[in-house]
């Protein structure tokens, strides 16, 4: 009844293209827009910052950034820890290198140097397809761990632990630990508002279903005339770019500390590409469903289980491990298409409700 | 469908409401939170080193009713040894508890280097007691983080010193050929400054052998040692790593009475897959092997015969475990400290730090804590957070299953440690801009 | 200059000059193989007959050699070493037949036709379970598997060959030849072939898909306890090896995805590719490079053969 198109008319070519084409969708949007820009920083503190926001904002944009890649040019992707580590290094080296610069532009750059390496390690899917690519860009993750670590130019030449210089942003100061979180929640937010909005109207547009065309038959979208070398390498370019500013964040904002062999390993590539499977592949708001599963579930489950019901930790973290594997197992038998297939049912029902037939 | 959801649903909702009940109100607690890893790849360490801290703080709690007669609360977080774990850990145990967090021991040189910058200004202190980051032993520029009673720096000093004595003098190690097989991440690569500074003054060869983590797979580079012949091999190994070292040392027929691993690559764990073969390895530690100590019959009397041991008894007197114990003990000292200093007995992290950095130990110390003879007595100051920096050799000695102590208590070469450490603590305090403060 | 020759002449050189190293870098290269091809065998049993890229099978071989342990330990002194082995081993595989038909009926039937990658993450989950229940059940301790297998070196004319990797060579080597009798000349093994060629055919021809998935999970769990068994008794058994999976990886993609003899050759190739480089030319990388040279080793080959050496041709059509 509350949500549904009747009565909405469209007088104009411009409303017909909106992002949000429904009255409804644009009040949630804007109310949740609301709430994240100016009722959450009042009440965001260590914690909350540390432990939950910032994790899923910056799960979030990586999300987004693969599932780009893995959901709508269909190329699978392992290297995602590694694209993180270029971006997260990357930040490091400009920051110390160039100490005035202003940390938006580090963030942006970094996203840069990671598009470039991307595309550097995305020219084998030209040949290579499915799970073969899928193994082979192990190969990055393996490499530019292994090069992070190695080559001592990348952090300064002293222990190749990289930790965050303190820098400011319009006079707050929002990365090193006297950084207020809600300065560092707001600057996040708006990183991942922002590009969210980009990546949404690049997916709806000519580049987006070049990208499509090859995920859903590339032979066909090739004979259709959609070029696969710049389909792809773009694919891979404005992904890594994501990630990589990902890795940025995750370094300069939320840890402030990070070690590649650790911070970024094999771990995180399953992290991010569970995350966009259980959101839903090739959807936006799926990604973000997803980072948020992937991000919360084990700090809500140790809420409950640890000091809720009273586990002892150890035994929290077993049963923890066990659910996590049951629940993901569950999810992709009940609903393989992720949960933002899930959401879309909703309002299917929505439409009806409350007096369905 | 629909009813089982409904059910599920109904089901988690039980159980968050049972979540939210408020337990009743007690007695004044200390917090001391232990970010542990009884999962993933480094539990089979984790585990002893968390019991040992454990089962020490509940005897106090058990025997003397606490510290000063305030129980001390330990509250685990299991990390995995993930360092994104332990920097949630770390936010939710900081301010829990009627003390709040008094002191951290992260149990990583990850975690302890990403919580540094943290910790420092939430002020509460860190004690990574030898591990973490050498530098922090400067405690002008790192007024919060501990790192006593000795470091990773000190302890390379302390091998030479020791090969060189078995060689017949340090004039002798001209010519000679250390490799060092590290764990390929910051915490394997903190010896290698100080052995190449080192290896500039004694001519000695250095060589440098990497192992990836989890290091299950190491043939080539005991190949690379077989290829290089050197003469000693020392190890900054971790987890799975040091046990399959040792068996390809065997392997490869190198003397394991000139294998020398890091204090972490010197447990029962570590030395058991190889069985007879891992016989004569030696490893540096900071504190006696056995279980030979009144503390630790204390820790059999209160706490294992009422069944409230965290781990088996058996295993009580391992080599981590009494680093766990250790552990506790100085905590407990330090909480001692800060309730004297500040004539109040409701502290906070910042007190323990003023205890941290007032703690002496000496044999009297020891003694009446029931460890006499456990380590060489030390002290830490304002200035030096590493305190007096002894270390040990031990060997393993397969036949009666045990690690004996083979030398005596060897200082590190103090001058030229402490001037490394200066140099990298100066280097922090700049990019951090952080103005050393005056200890004078 | 100096880098050129470091790179291209350097090594020759010194294999030149070392021979004996360097023979005995090309031995335990290819023992180290026959320890990757013990794990990717399973990858590609799973592969070949149910199309699930088995993410789960380093899991695996932790989980059985956990089993297997912690079976020995429970029995204690009271029998016969020889016999505790034995029971414990029999025992093992019986709970690995167990595993299989759980892991048929409560993840593979459910999913039947699903996208492949939804089934290789299904099968990360499946790990995630394993290591959590094995770890509850058993303890996260280092144990140590001894069941007897020789433990020494032998020295030929110099040459340092480990007994217990010539064992697993023996072992590996059995193995396939066992299999290969298996998959050619038993019913069941034609039926499995049937699967592996075509699903719909072998479904209308009365083979029973459920029934096939659960043999050859089984097998791919006795596959796993071998390797388990092998990797375990060199480091004791605990967490880490599951991590062993990433080791197979660059081997499976080598060799194919749906070859046995793929998986063989690509483990010889990646063994003994990477401990060469490791060791010959250290001093143009400083050494730990096995991690990522075995990718990017395999990358290379693939860039000649996009389905792998021994893979099925993949024929696209539109």
């Amino acid at each position: 009844m509350l949500y549904r198109e009747t009565g909405l008319f469209k007088t104009s070519y411009q409303a017909d293209q909106a992002l949000f084409t429904l009255t409804q969708d644009r009040i949630l949007i804007g109310l949740i827009l609301l709430v994240a820009f100016a009722i959450v920083p009042f009440m965001v503190n260590d914690y909350w910052s540390k432990a939950i926001l910032l994790p899923f904002l910056i799960y979030s944009l990586v999300a987004l950034g693969l599932n780009i890649l893995v959901g709508y040019c269909g190329q699978i992707s392992l290297g995602t820890g590694g694209f993180m580590a270029v971006g997260a290094y990357g930040a490091y080296k400009l920051m110390t290198g160039f100490p005035d610069m202003n940390l938006i532009l580090v963030v942006v750059l970094s996203g840069g140097i990671a598009a470039a390496v991307g595309v550097l390690f995305g020219l084998p899917s030209l040949r290579i397809k499915g799970f073969y690519l899928a193994v082979a860009t192990l190969a990055a993750q393996f490499f530019l761990i292994w090069m992070f670590n190695k080559v001592p130019w990348f952090y300064n030449y002293e222990m190749s632990q990289i930790t965050v210089p303190p820098r400011e942003v319009f006079g707050v100061l929002v990365t090193g630990p006297n950084s207020e979180p809600a300065s560092q929640y707001l600057f996040t937010l708006s990183f991942v508002v922002f590009f969210t909005w980009i990546a949404m109207n690049l997916v709806r547009g000519r580049i987006g279903r070049g990208w499509m065309s090859i995920r859903d038959r590339d032979i066909a979208a090739e004979l259709l005339g959609i070029k696969p070398l710049q389909t792809k390498l773009s694919a891979f370019a404005v992904s890594s770019f994501y990630v990589g500013m990902g890795g940025a964040l995750v370094f300069t904002i939320w840890l402030g500390s990070v070690e590649a062999t650790e911070a970024f390993d094999i771990q995180q590539s399953f992290f991010v590409l569970f995350a966009i499977i259980i959101g839903g592949l090739g959807s936006i708001l799926g990604s973000f469903l997803g980072a948020a599963f992937m991000s919360l579930m084990p700090v809500v489950l140790k809420l409950i289980l640890v000091d809720g019901v009273g586990v002892v930790p150890v035994d929290a973290k077993h049963i923890e491990i066990i659910l996590v594997g049951v629940l993901i197992i569950v999810f992709l038998i009940n609903e393989p298409a992720g949960m933002a297939r899930m959401w879309q049912i909703f309002k299917e029902k929505m439409r009806l409700w409350p007096f369905p037939y | 469908m629909k009813l089982k959801s409904l059910a599920i649903l109904a089901a988690s909702a039980a159980v968050l409401a049972t979540s939210v009940t408020v337990t009743p109100a007690s007695a004044y607690e200390y917090m001391v939170p232990q970010l542990v890893y009884r999962t993933g790849p480094y539990a089979p360490n984790g585990i002893p080193l968390a019991n040992g801290f454990i089962d020490y703080m509940n005897m106090l709690n058990e025997r003397d009713g606490g510290i000063n007669g305030v129980k001390v609360k330990v509250v685990e977080c299991e990390t995995a040894y993930n360092t994104k774990v332990s920097v949630e850990c770390y936010e939710n145990l900081k301010n829990e508890g009627d003390s709040g967090a008094l002191v951290f021991n992260p149990h990583s040189t990850g975690v302890t280097y990403a919580l540094i910058p943290k910790a420092t200004s939430d002020e509460i202190p860190i004690l990574s007691m030898g591990y973490g980051r050498t530098s922090a032993a400067d405690g002008t520029v790192f007024p919060y983080i501990f790192n006593f009673p000795t470091t990773y720096w000190s302890q390379a000093s302390a091998f030479i010193k020791y090969i060189g004595d078995r060689e017949g003098g340090m004039d002798k190690l001209k010519g000679k050929k250390i490799a060092l097989v590290y764990h390929n991440s910051a915490y394997g690569k903190e010896p290698i400054k100080t052995l190449e500074v080192l290896g500039e003054k004694y001519g000695y060869e250095l060589m440098l052998l990497p192992v990836d983590h989890p290091g299950q797979e190491q043939k080539a580079t005991w190949l690379q040692v077989r290829r290089g012949k050197p003469d000693w091999v020392f190890m900054w190994g971790w987890g799975v790593m040091n046990q399959v070292a040792i068996k390809e040392a065997a392997g490869i027929r190198f003397p394991m009475d000139k294998f020398i691993g890091v204090w972490w690559s010197g447990s029962e764990n570590d030395v058991a897959p190889a069985g007879e073969a891992a016989n004569g390895y030696l490893a540096g530690t900071m504190h006696a092997p056995g279980s030979d100590f009144a503390a630790i019959d204390a820790i059999k009397k209160y706490v294992y015969a009422k069944g409230n041991g965290a781990g088996e008894e058996s295993r009580v007197g391992e080599v981590l475990y009494n680093r766990g114990m250790l552990e506790a003990v100085f905590t407990a000292e330090a909480i001692n400290n800060a309730v004297n200093i500040h004539g109040t007995k409701e502290i906070r992290g910042k007190h323990v730090r003023d205890g941290l950095e007032a703690l002496e130990m000496t044999e009297a110390d020891f003694a009446r804590i029931g460890l006499k003879g456990f380590m060489k007595p030390f002290k830490v100051t304002c200035e030096d957070h590493e305190g007096g920096g002894p270390v040990a050799i031990q060997q393993w000695n397969a036949k009666d299953g045990k690690w004996v102590m083979v030398s005596d208590w060897i200082e590190p070469m103090k001058d030229i440690i402490r001037t490394l450490v200066k140099e990298d603590a100066a280097a922090f305090a700049k990019e951090n801009n952080i103005t050393p403060r005056n200890c004078g | 200059m100096d880098v050129l020759y470091a790179l291209l002449l350097q090594p020759f050189v010194f294999m030149a000059q070392e021979p004996l190293i360097f023979a005995e870098t090309v031995v335990k290269g290819l023992m180290a193989g026959v320890l990757y091809s013990l794990v990717a065998l399973g990858f590609v049993l799973i592969f070949k007959a149910s199309g699930v890229f088995n993410f789960a099978q380093g899991t695996l071989a932790l989980f059985a050699a956990l089993t297997l342990v912690g079976l020995m330990e429970k029995m204690g002194d009271g029998l016969p070493k020889a016999a505790i082995v034995v029971i414990a081993i029999v025992a093992t595989i019986g709970v690995m037949i167990l595993l299989a038909m759980i892991v048929e009926r409560f993840v593979l039937r459910p999913l039947v036709n699903q996208e492949l990658i939804i089934l290789f993450m299904a099968t990360l989950g499946l790990s995630y379970v394993l290591e959590g229940v094995g770890d509850l059940t058993w303890g996260s301790d280092v144990k140590v598997l001894d069941i007897g297998l020789p433990d020494g070196v032998f020295d030929i004319g110099g040459v340092y060959v480990e007994q217990l990797d010539v064992v697993a060579a023996i072992v590996a080597g059995s193995m396939v030849t066992v299999l290969a009798i298996f998959f050619n000349k038993t019913r069941i093994g034609r039926a499995l072939r049937a699967v592996a060629d075509d699903h719909q055919a072998a479904l209308s021809v009365g083979i029973s898909l459920q029934q096939i998935w659960v043999i050859v999970w089984s097998v791919a769990g006795m596959v796993a306890l071998v390797a388990g068994v092998m990797w375990g008794s060199k480091s004791g058994v605990q967490f880490s090896l599951s991590l062993i999976a990433l080791k197979a990886l660059p081997v499976l993609i080598l060799g194919g995805f749906t070859s046995i003899p793929g998986a063989i050759v690509g483990g010889l190739i990646i063994g003994l590719g990477e401990k060469v480089v490791e060791v010959f030319w250290y001093d143009v990388h400083g050494g730990a490079v096995e991690n990522w040279f075995a990718y990017m080793l395999a990358l290379v080959f693939l860039m000649f053969r996009p389905q792998g050496l021994f893979g099925d041709k993949i024929i696209e059509r539109v």
